[in-house]
Formats: structure tokens, sequence, C-alpha cells
């Protein structure tokens, strides 16, 4: 038995690491730069494996690719083993992978394998990752990087990517011209001054009065948002969606609010 | 040690040489022995306001460049005697500033005396910045208005990032806010920020309201520091501001209009 779907997978990267923050004035060196590492996401087929029966998934799949030629053809796959893991008799999976590349699909990668089908993945150039179910958190999963040596391989393969959130405090008011950049949320527990400018690749808070800029998900996290005591700020901007204070709400002003995006659109609310 | 005291704004013309003029003289006539520095090279004042410019031979530059000592610059204040003045140079511009050469100043002053005020030039550049750079102090001079506010909060920020203190991760420079040339009568009809206002934006301690006076002017005019004269409101709220940086409990003045007497509206006086 074999299941096709198609699953969204995030490639990421290490993004930071090749983007070093673009507030500074580096930012005309890439211009520059012949090439760009990029994180992008993108459908491929998913080819989940409930069997270890190879002859029962030939026969399967000759006939799913007789139904689509077309969309067979050449076409990227990634194998998935969670399902065929705990059988005893494992998978002969150096002769799946010749039996694919011999029906024009070229395997991509190969998820949840063992230490040994791993490694059999990795002598056919096969990155191997490591995936989450792929189910529950489809936009969320992660792929690791492709490991090129086979003595990497002896490395957990599931090991998760460490996450390391930097979270800031500033206690004194941020005075204008002052510019504060955090990795993680920003909490400022007195003022930000006109002239200021806050960014947080998380939530801002701010417990006095935002009379700055504060812009929150400056990555791109269109989750995160800003709250403020008292708005009265120059601009505030999401995850790149930003209003100046023109076209704030004259209403909104001086008022403890939460600021947010919904459906492309920053909101604006009283708490 | 000496205490090192910047006067600063950001903005000029808010009353930054006046009020190092009064604080310094304050502070001598207090007995501590005070030594008043003016860092604006180039557009030299301190030594006009406190009536000492036909007494200048060498200044600060020179003493920087060793071409004097410390000893020969320095002016002994006539009506003072524990207030001296090291006057900038006229003749020069600020490029000729060097950390070394001021810290170097003031270390040799900190022995001799116990307080030390630097007059701080206009603006963000070399003067201001090196003015700062050695303070334990600062008197914020800021107006109550907008830009004087604005600019008062950015000189903050930098007293708070590039100081001598804040390199070397020392204790903070303690802040205070002078709020100088204040018209309780035009904060009334909205035509100044008040008191509160300006707090709120700075939140800093205040340290004490001069109300606008004519005799700020008439001081400056005479080489006297306006603290001298006290007759006028200023040269009250300058010596209060004094007092209170020395610890002194004085409740603050001149922050709301006074209520004329019966006399006082029949004759006008002052």
């Amino acid at each position: 038995m074999i299941f096709l779907h198609r699953s969204d997978i995030i490639q990421s990267i290490n993004a930071t690491k090749l983007y070093p923050m673009s507030t500074d004035t580096e930012a005309s060196t890439y211009k520059k730069s012949a090439l760009e590492l990029k994180s992008s996401s993108f459908s491929v087929p998913v080819l989940v494996i409930h069997t270890t029966e190879l002859k029962q998934i030939q026969h399967q799949l000759k006939e799913k690719i007789a139904q689509a030629p077309e969309f067979f053809k050449n076409s990227p796959l990634l194998i998935d083993l969670k399902n065929c893991k705990d059988n005893e008799q494992p998978i002969n999976l150096s002769a799946l992978i010749e039996f694919l590349y011999a029906e024009k699909l070229f395997p991509i990668g190969i998820n949840a394998g063992n230490l040994d089908q791993n490694t059999i993945a990795s002598k056919f150039h096969i990155p191997v990752h490591t995936i989450r179910d792929t189910q529950s958190t489809r936009s969320t999963t992660t792929i690791k990087k492709p490991i090129e040596n086979t003595e990497s391989v002896t490395e957990p393969a599931n090991k998760e990517p460490v996450n390391t959130i930097e979270n800031m405090l500033v206690s004194q008011p941020v005075r204008s011209g002052q510019r504060i950049y955090a990795k993680g949320d920003l909490t400022v527990l007195s003022h930000v001054s006109a002239g200021a400018e806050i960014m947080a690749e998380g939530n801002i808070h701010i417990y006095g009065a935002l009379r700055g800029r504060a812009l929150a998900g400056v990555q791109g996290n269109t989750q995160s948002r800003i709250f403020c005591s008292s708005l009265q700020a120059e601009l505030v901007s999401i995850a790149g969606h930003y209003k100046v204070s023109e076209e704030l709400d004259k209403v909104d002003q001086n008022k403890s609010t939460q600021i947010y995006l919904q459906d492309q659109a920053l909101i604006i609310n009283n708490l | 040690m000496a205490r090192i005291i910047v006067v600063t704004s950001g903005k000029g013309g808010v009353g930054k040489t006046t009020t190092s003029a009064a604080i310094a003289m304050g502070l001598a006539k207090k007995g501590h022995k005070t030594a008043v520095i003016d860092f604006d090279v180039g557009l030299r004042n301190l030594d006009l306001i406190m009536g000492c410019e036909r007494r200048v031979v060498y200044d600060f530059v020179n003493v920087i460049n060793g071409e004097a000592t410390l000893r020969q610059a320095l002016i002994k204040d006539k009506r003072c005697n524990q207030l001296f003045i090291l006057p900038a140079s006229q003749t020069r511009d600020k490029d000729a500033l060097t950390k070394e050469g001021v810290g170097k100043i003031l270390e040799e002053l900190s022995k001799e005396f116990k307080y030390i005020v630097c007059d701080s030039p206009a603006g963000i550049e070399r003067g201001a910045n090196l003015a700062m750079y050695f303070a334990d102090d600062a008197f914020v001079v800021t107006n109550p208005e907008v830009a004087s506010v604005r600019d008062s909060d950015r000189m903050l920020g930098i007293l708070a990032s590039k100081s001598r203190r804040a390199e070397q991760g020392e204790e903070a420079i303690t802040e205070y806010l002078l709020l100088s040339r204040y018209s309780p009568k035009r904060v009334k009809l909205g035509e100044m920020l008040s008191v509160e206002d300006v707090q709120d934006i700075l939140s800093l301690h205040l340290l004490g309201v001069i109300p606008e006076s004519k005799s700020v002017l008439n001081a400056s005019n005479s080489g006297t520091p306006v603290i001298l004269d006290e007759e006028s409101n200023a040269g009250q709220a300058y010596a209060d501001v004094v007092a209170r940086y020395l610890g002194e409990d004085v409740p603050h003045r001149f922050i709301n209009e006074e209520k004329k007497g019966l006399f006082g509206k029949l004759f006008r006086s002052r």
C-alpha cells in the first residue's frame, strides 16, 4: 500500500546567517554579489510507504503513474518511511530507489529512515530529512541541511534544530535617535521617544508611551504584535505592513493598544 | 576626586553658558573649589558671561597642545576666590580638542578642584561629545518647546551610550533636567509646554525651573553670572538649583504664576 500526497516544505537554510541584519549600511554589498541564497517553500509529492513488499509497491505505483503519466514524469519525490519503520523485514531501499529512477521519478529526500536506510540514501546522493509529522504541521516543518558525507549520518537523525530565541528587555527610556534591535521579543519598561526606532523579530511590548517607530516581525513573522500603553507612534509596522502617524486613527491615540496583522491589514485595537 | 558636571542640551540658545556660569559661581560661593571649562572652541562665550574676557592669555587648546600650563591658563574669578575659568580658544575649531588631551586636563583639575563644570557647545559633534565624555553628572538644559525637548532627548541617548561611564560599563551618568526660559503665563495660554509635558517626554529628575527673566540678558551683557543678582527670579532659581544639587531640600518655585497682591496690581513694578 502506498499513499501519495503533497506536502509543503519550507527549506530554512538559516536565513539569519546568510543575511546579517540588513539594518546596517552593508545592504549595498549584497547587490553586487553574483548569487543569492534564499529560503523558499514549494510543494513536493511525498511517497509514503506502508509496506516492505517491494513487488506490491512497484505494482501500485505503476498503476498510479498510469492514471496521470504526465504529472509524474520527471517529478521530484520525497520518500517517507515513517509508516514502515517497525516492520521486522526492512524494505529494500536500494531497489526501491532504482525502481523510482527507472520510472522517471527523482527522489530528492528521505524521511524517517533508520540509520542503514539513511546511509543507503546518502550513497544515492539523496538528502536525509527529518520532518516532524508531515500531516499536522505541514507549513512549519523544517528540513535539515543535506548531509554530504556518510560520517554525519551516524548522528541521531531526529535531532531537532536548537531554537535560540533571544528576547530583550530595556528598562531605560529609549531616547530620540536610539535604535534597538531584538532577535526575539522586545519589552520596553519605559517610553519610546519620538525619533527612536525599535525593531524586533517577535513581539514588541511597551509599558510606556510609544512615540517613536516600532517594527515587529521584521523578519516576516506575520503573527507578531505590538502592545503599548499609550499609542502616539510615528510609525508602526508588522512584517513590513506599516502605518505612519497620519494614517493612525485619532481615536486610538494615547490609549492602551495592541496592533496586529489580519488578512494583510493592520488592525489597531484598544485594550 | 572632583565631580565632573556637563551642562548640555543639544539645541543652541537654550541657556547652557548662562547655566554653566551660574552654577559654577553658585558652587564656588558655597565654598567648593570649582573650575568651569568652555568647550565651545571657536565660539567662546563663557569668558564674556563671566566678565573675564580681557584677562584671557592662554586657553584650553594651548594647554592641550602643551603651549601653556593649566595654572597659566586658569583665570581666577575676582568676585569669588574659589572659582576658576578655563576659556576656549576663539581662533581654532573643535578638531583641536582630543580625547586624550581633555582627559589629561580633567584628571589634573580633579586633583585640586571639587567640581568641574563643562560648558558644552550646541550640537552633537566633537565638542559636545568631548564635553560629556568624562562627565559624572549631566545638567540637561531644556526650553519648554518641542524642538529643544526633542534635542535634549537625543542628547540623553548619547549620554547613555557614548560616555566614558557607558563605555566602561560603570554606573551611568546622573542626569538632571533644568527647564529654562519658563513662563507660567504662556504655559497657561497654551503657548508653551508645561513642566508636566516636558517631564512626560523626558522623564528626568527635575533640578529646577528657571523663569524667563530680563535679568538674564542684563547679567550676560554686564559679565555677571545671573546667580549674583539675588533680586531676580532667575538668580534665585539658580541658587535653588545649586542647593538642590548639593542635596538640600528646596521646594520648587516659579512653576506657577505668582499671584500679585493688591499693590502689585496697582503698581506693576517688575
